[in-house]
């Protein structure tokens, strides 16, 4: 692109150096020719103002306290959400630095029955309310959901792997999230910009041979044109114009959050993150205080109401689904930190705010801030993520270097741990498949051990009552890993192509270029239970225990067996071999829109569900116990320590979980030494060691 | 020397001549700590063996040689090796413990050599009581001694442990006389060392010693109590609750008042 569509806005981009960016969509361009790396420690930063603390007491005392005793504040259960469905709402009369509710009310949800009806209704009366007749049958007789549209398609082998949870927790009933919008793009260009670009980059694509691609090419440019003029009509009912680029750190912040509050508005995904915005906003901010225009009082205030917005995200949810999720996430994820491919850090001063908003309105779980770590980081900065860790627990961490290696240096994650390009990239959510459970399966030849019954066909089970031989298990792993491998990919093109088509999250894909990268993210869970029972196979003596029908429904394990999760590598290399043949599997199955096929070993919150569903192993996991969570190893099986856990799990190949890895661990700040100063510098050197596993020599 | 075959398979004479040349030890386990044993993220090994039965010992499993796994020294070195990026990032390195090392005096100085020639810290912890075993070329490849102090007068030393104190104050006073660094540590067992004249007794031994940078009161817990059942031992602390966070402080403050930086 080389002439200029874009509006040379010469008093919102004064002081900025030009590039690419000025005459296409191009935010990293922007970032990296305008942004300051912050080198210093946290000295400079600012308390809560007044009108901060103010706005916080009155959001508590009105409105969270009430949540916390009624579960769910109140529900809207007249007007299906939109982006422009509710008139503006505040939070009190202070509430005016960043505007901008979902509905009219603090906390008050709204539904969002595009992705299916049954759901809406069960958490309306779960909430205590009535449901209106006249909505319920726009959305059960009128207007198909996504919902309808997947159990049409789906077959009977999904449905039989569905029901026995051998795949659980699916996207099929609820919004997929995992959709981060570039929402920057709003700040940097205003509305009419984005619009514009939409408009021609559709109108690129016409005049051909028809063909069901480029119908929905242009059907969804269209829709994205429709939700990009909603969100200015929304912005407008708050007063604010955003047709054009902001000119102020405040607009900039204000323009960026209209973009997320506009996709929360109307879509529930399971994760809605906001992506990668410290050093953004910083170029403002830098901007404005060199200008005198702005203190760093003033630059706090700002950062916190937006971070103020973003802990009080709300969606219509049943307490099924809290329970599967532990709670009420909405993962608000905000990615920072890191190095740009130049090698300079991405941490300017915004990155400190962000962190200091954690002192300043306490800790909270979202937004969920997710720190790019590399031992490169500035030190101060590293001692700063340190001593919050410490304070509050609410900061994740990622191995910035593996994520810069493949996605580059404006990536962001979504939800906890997917990472993708942010305005490029998107995915397919996949929840996970219980690589656990079809362990057991291919011992019963498919037959289910909880429930005896036959779920799989046309798989012989293991005979006989001798110990287990660990080849003849692993065969059978491997053919009924084909089952369920492709079982479970077709229920997620089947999930993703009726998502596109009932429940489009035109928002969002509205804030990204019109030719992206789509990734599959396929998942696994019982990762630490098939490795150290694989293990046990292979180096003690398990003995299958058979009920009278046959089936096995416990293991004898006798002799000692190495576990995962010890820097042993006998336990190590299986738990990789079974990660690289599930992906090798997964691969190899056609994906619905040319999706590139991730997979995540991830399980945070779902890991009480599936051990729920799935019986004992030979490892001597006991029957409907919870599964440890991610990549961790199994809950008492590392007795060897926290680090050589880490090194456990670090020799899972990225390559074969591109949508990441987890290991969840606790550590007590006394647990990190006697002082302050101490407990920093080891936590520092702990993630330090453990990021670069192979720092040695 | 090189070690031959890395089997620890033998014949009973060539494994005692191997572990009294210090090439085989006795090994209970080995964990990465933090922030416990000695400064960073640290290899921490457990030796088998200990001539104290310590009455509120947390790892009675220990106590006798035969219990622990025979390991070859270079094995435990490979791992030593293996770790060097996390104890350079973490300022961590090796701790000996146990059991009581100085049961092994040969196998540990093999230890501490080969982690000096690595450039990796050690540490040693120790009561003290075979602290005649330490020759002076191991005291050399040590970086930190945690030296647990049980009890500051002989009878409530003798009743803890079933061992005398003098040991581990001439241990001590050698320590201070070669100027290693010594982190002090002390349980804090209410009913058996918290007696205040017992407390100051320990502070006062202490505070001769120039080379001690810091005192740690060790709050008893009951956490090894499901261990000497298991092992069929007798456990005389069953009935015996954790010291509050006040009495703990009151300890500390025992120590502090001798100059003495305790936490």
């Amino acid at each position: 692109m080389t002439d200029t569509l874009v509006p040379q806005s010469v008093e919102a981009w004064e002081g900025f150096a030009d590039g690419p960016w000025t005459t296409a969509i191009d935010v990293r361009d922007f970032i990296q020719r305008n942004y300051t790396p912050y080198t210093g420690d946290a000295a400079f930063l600012a308390g809560p103002t007044e009108k901060t603390l103010r706005v916080w007491d009155t959001l508590e005392k009105e409105y969270l306290s009430v949540e916390r005793e009624r579960r769910v504040y109140d529900v809207d259960t007249d007007t299906p959400a939109d982006i422009d469905a509710f008139a503006p709402g505040f939070i009190s009369a202070d509430d005016d630095v960043v505007v901008g509710l979902q509905t009219d009310t603090p906390l008050k949800r709204a539904m969002m029955p595009n992705g299916g009806w049954r759901m809406v209704e069960t958490a309306i009366k779960e909430a205590g309310k009535e449901v209106n007749e006249d909505v319920k049958r726009i959305f059960t007789q009128y207007r198909k959901t996504h919902n309808t549209a997947v159990f049409d398609i789906y077959t009977p082998r999904i449905r039989a792997a569905r029901s026995a949870h051998v795949i659980t927790g699916l996207p099929d009933a609820y919004g997929r999230g995992r959709i981060i919008g570039d929402y920057r793009r709003v700040a940097l260009y205003g509305v009419d910009t984005l619009i514009e670009f939409k408009q021609r980059d559709k109108d690129a694509v016409a005049d051909q041979p028809f063909s069901e691609h480029w119908a929905r090419y242009r059907e969804e440019h269209s829709d994205q044109i429709r939700a990009l003029k909603q969100l200015k009509a929304m912005a407008a009912s708050y007063g604010i114009d955003i047709s054009g680029p902001a000119t102020t750190a405040q607009e900039a912040v204000q323009w960026t959050y209209f973009g997320y509050l506009a996709s929360v508005k109307s879509q529930d995904g399971a994760a809605m993150s906001i992506g990668r915005l410290s050093s953004f906003f910083d170029i403002y901010f830098e901007r404005d205080l060199a200008a005198g225009r702005l203190t760093e009082s003033g630059a706090q205030e700002i950062i916190d109401a937006l971070v103020l917005k973003l802990r009080i995200v709300r969606f219509l949810r049943t307490i099924d689904y809290d329970q599967i999720f532990s709670g009420d996430p909405y993962w608000a994820t905000w990615s920072d930190a890191g190095l740009g491919e130049d090698g300079r850090t991405l941490v300017t001063k915004t990155s400190f705010r962000l962190l200091q908003t954690l002192r300043n309105l306490g800790p909270a779980p979202e937004p969920n801030i997710t720190i790019f770590w590399d031992p490169e980081l500035p030190q101060g900065y590293k001692d700063f993520c340190a001593a919050i860790s410490i304070e509050t627990s609410a900061i994740q961490y990622e191995s910035d270097r593996d994520i810069r290696r493949h996605w580059g240096d404006d990536a962001a994650i979504a939800c906890c741990v997917s990472p993708m390009k942010v305005g490029k990239q998107m995915q397919f959510f996949g929840a996970r498949m219980n690589a656990g459970k079809t362990l057991l399966y291919a011992i019963n030849g498919g037959r289910d051990e909880m429930t005896g019954k036959q779920v799989v066909d046309g798989f012989a089970p293991i005979e006989g009552d001798g110990p287990l031989d660990f080849y003849e298990v692993w065969a059978k792993y491997e053919d009924m890993l084909d089952w369920v491998v492709g079982t479970y990919v077709e229920a997620l093109n089947i999930i993703h192509y009726s998502h596109d088509k009932y429940a489009y999250e035109s928002m969002e894909m509205a804030l990204h270029d019109s030719e992206i990268i789509r990734t599959m993210g396929c998942g696994i869970a019982g990762l630490a239970i098939v490795a150290d029972s694989l293990s046990a196979i292979k180096y003690a003596t398990v003995t299958p225990v058979r009920d009278e029908t046959g089936l096995v429904v416990d293991y004898i394990t006798e002799g000692d067996f190495p576990k995962y999760g010890n820097d042993d590598d006998r336990a190590d290399e299986i738990a990789a071999t079974v990660v690289h043949t599930i992906m090798a599997k997964i691969k190899a199955i056609p994906m619905y829109r040319d999706a590139i096929p991730t997979q995540s070993v991830l399980t945070i919150t779902s890991n009480v569900v599936y051990g729920r569903a799935t019986g004992a192993f030979p490892s001597g996991h006991a029957a409907g116990t919870p599964f440890s969570p991610g990549a961790n190893p199994e809950n008492g099986a590392d007795t060897h320590g926290m680090v050589a856990s880490m090194l456990s799990v670090g020799k899972l190949d990225y390559q074969d979980a591109l949508d990441g890895i987890s290991l969840t661990n606790t550590i007590t700040p006394q647990g990190l030494g006697r002082t302050k100063d101490e407990q920093v510098a080891n936590l520092v050197g702990i993630l330090d060691a453990g990021f670069v596993p192979d720092a040695d020599c | 020397m090189t070690v031959e075959a890395s089997t620890v398979v033998g014949t009973r004479a060539d494994r005692l001549q191997r572990m009294r040349a210090g090439e085989l030890g006795s090994v209970h386990s080995w964990e990465l700590v933090t922030a416990v044993d000695g400064p960073g993220t640290r290899l921490t090994v457990f030796l088998s063996g200990c001539p104290l039965r310590c009455l509120y010992c947390h790892n009675p499993d220990t106590f006798e040689m035969r219990r622990g796994e025979p390991t070859d020294a270079d094995e435990l070195l490979g791992r030593m090796k293996r770790y060097r990026g996390i104890f350079r990032a973490t300022g961590g390195g090796i701790t000996l413990t146990g059991g009581e090392v100085l049961m092994q005096p040969a196998f540990a100085a093999r230890l501490l050599r080969g982690a000096k020639e690595m450039g990796i810290h050690t540490a040693l912890d120790t009561s003290g009581f075979l602290g005649a075993q330490c020759t002076d070329e191991m005291l050399a490849d040590i970086d930190l001694v945690l030296l647990d102090v049980k009890s500051g007068d002989e009878l409530t030393y003798r009743r803890v442990t079933g061992r005398s104190l003098q040991p581990t104050i001439d241990f001590g006073d050698r320590l201070a006389a070669a100027g290693v660094e010594t982190w002090v540590r002390f349980v804090l067992v209410p009913g058996l060392t918290d007696n205040p004249v017992n407390v100051a007794a320990v502070a006062d031994i202490v505070a001769r010693w120039g080379n001690v940078t810091r005192v740690e009161v060790l709050p008893f817990h009951q956490m090894g109590a499901d261990k000497w059942s298991s092992l069929g031992l007798d456990y005389e602390l069953a009935d015996v609750r954790p010291p509050s966070h006040d009495e703990v402080e009151a300890a500390r403050v025992i120590f502090r008042s001798r100059g003495l930086t305790a936490y």
